[in-house]
């Protein structure tokens, strides 16, 4: 592939058409994904977002916000779990993302407390899904324990599966499972790490 | 159905040889729109590709269907395929040597296709003859004699 190599034939393939650099590629890049956005194929826009708790992947459908993941659950795991649940089209298409990602940044300045975004639950179902449902009502600042949300869907006894959903919340800030706490009063899990999820209880407290 | 790569992937890994391809064989100014075009129907069709795939041979293959395509429009307009100014400049603005590229551009279809799609494409020769139709062999064949008739040809401009 490159000018150095030994083979003299691939030599001259490299003087007929070397590899592009990459500023072409980034323009021809951003030219698909426009075109793939008006001729209605761009089923999964992403992007990362450097934030005060990581890197986080953004991702999103036409319906709209589709995943929130942390570096710690694995971007590229994400993405490939996007492609075999969702759809393989998937592109690196910062626009979708703008308003998630402007928000977000609001949010970890302090001056943003609730989210005003369209979700697209797909990737949760069944209890799960209207466990997350619920969880928007838990209001910025405060905190609600796994007992009592699992009372509040009407199911007092499935606190486990609370935690679960939690555990699995597709879109975790937005949709807020880090303000379910341990009926003790201890943060408990959390998908991005117990760090983040007091960074986070931390953050809504001082604001 | 096993898992199948976010279409990101496969612009990252092989949208550059792609490009290469495009660029031999159409020249700089239709290489770009051919390489839209193919990865757009690429995107289209990727959910119904089969997971075991070779997935750059697929993408060749469309690059190849979309250049006949320009190539057939330009002949029909009656203008030269993969023109190149006719400067004295030997390296293009791409680092391309210009010389090489118009005698790539006059050599026979099959020729062409089999010395871009091996040698730029990456394509082994069964990959090759896929495309261009033939044998493997024949496909070797094609592009040993462009590789060589490419050599006489850059013996002569220099």
């Amino acid at each position: 592939m490159t000018m150095t190599t030994q083979d003299p034939d691939q030599h001259l393939a490299d003087l007929l058409a070397p590899p592009p650099a990459i500023d072409v590629m980034a323009a021809l890049h951003a030219r698909l994904t426009a075109k793939a956005e008006a001729a209605g194929l761009l089923d999964i826009a992403y992007r990362t977002l450097d934030t005060p708790v990581g890197t986080l992947l953004l991702a999103a459908t036409p319906a709209g916000l589709v995943r929130v993941a942390y570096e710690r659950e694995g971007i590229d795991t994400a993405l490939e779990r996007l492609a075999s649940k969702v759809s393989p089209r998937i592109l690196n298409a910062p626009q979708r993302l703008d308003g998630a990602a402007r928000q977000l940044e609001e949010y970890f300045a302090g001056h943003r407390q609730r989210f005003d975004l369209p979700l697209d639950l797909t990737l949760a179902s069944g209890f799960r899904r209207s466990v997350l449902s619920y969880l928007p009502a838990i209001g910025y600042g405060h905190t609600a324990s796994y007992q009592s949300v699992a009372a509040a869907v009407h199911n007092p006894r499935a606190v486990r599966a609370v935690g679960t959903a939690c555990a699995t919340n597709p879109l975790p800030l937005i949709i807020p499972c880090h303000r379910v706490i341990r009926a003790d009063g201890q943060p408990g899990a959390y998908l991005g790490g117990p760090e983040i999820k007091h960074q986070l209880l931390d953050l809504e407290a001082s604001a | 159905m096993t898992a199948k790569q976010p279409f990101e992937q496969l612009v990252s890994q092989h949208g550059p040889a792609v490009l290469r391809v495009c660029r031999a064989v159409l020249g700089p100014i239709d290489a770009d729109d051919a390489w839209s075009e193919t990865f757009l129907s690429a995107l289209q069709a990727y959910p119904q590709l089969p997971a075991d795939a070779n997935v750059e041979a697929w993408l060749v293959t469309i690059a190849h269907r979309k250049a006949i395509d320009v190539i057939r429009r330009a002949s029909r307009a009656a203008v030269p395929v993969a023109d190149v100014p006719a400067a004295a400049a030997v390296a293009g603005p791409d680092g391309r040597d210009l010389d090489l590229s118009r005698s790539l551009a006059r050599l026979p279809e099959r020729q062409r296709f089999a010395v871009t799609y091996h040698y730029l494409g990456g394509l082994p020769y069964a990959e090759v003859a896929a495309i261009i139709g033939g044998t493997a062999e024949a496909a070797r064949r094609a592009a040993s004699d462009g590789i060589a008739n490419l050599r006489k040809a850059q013996g002569t401009v220099r």
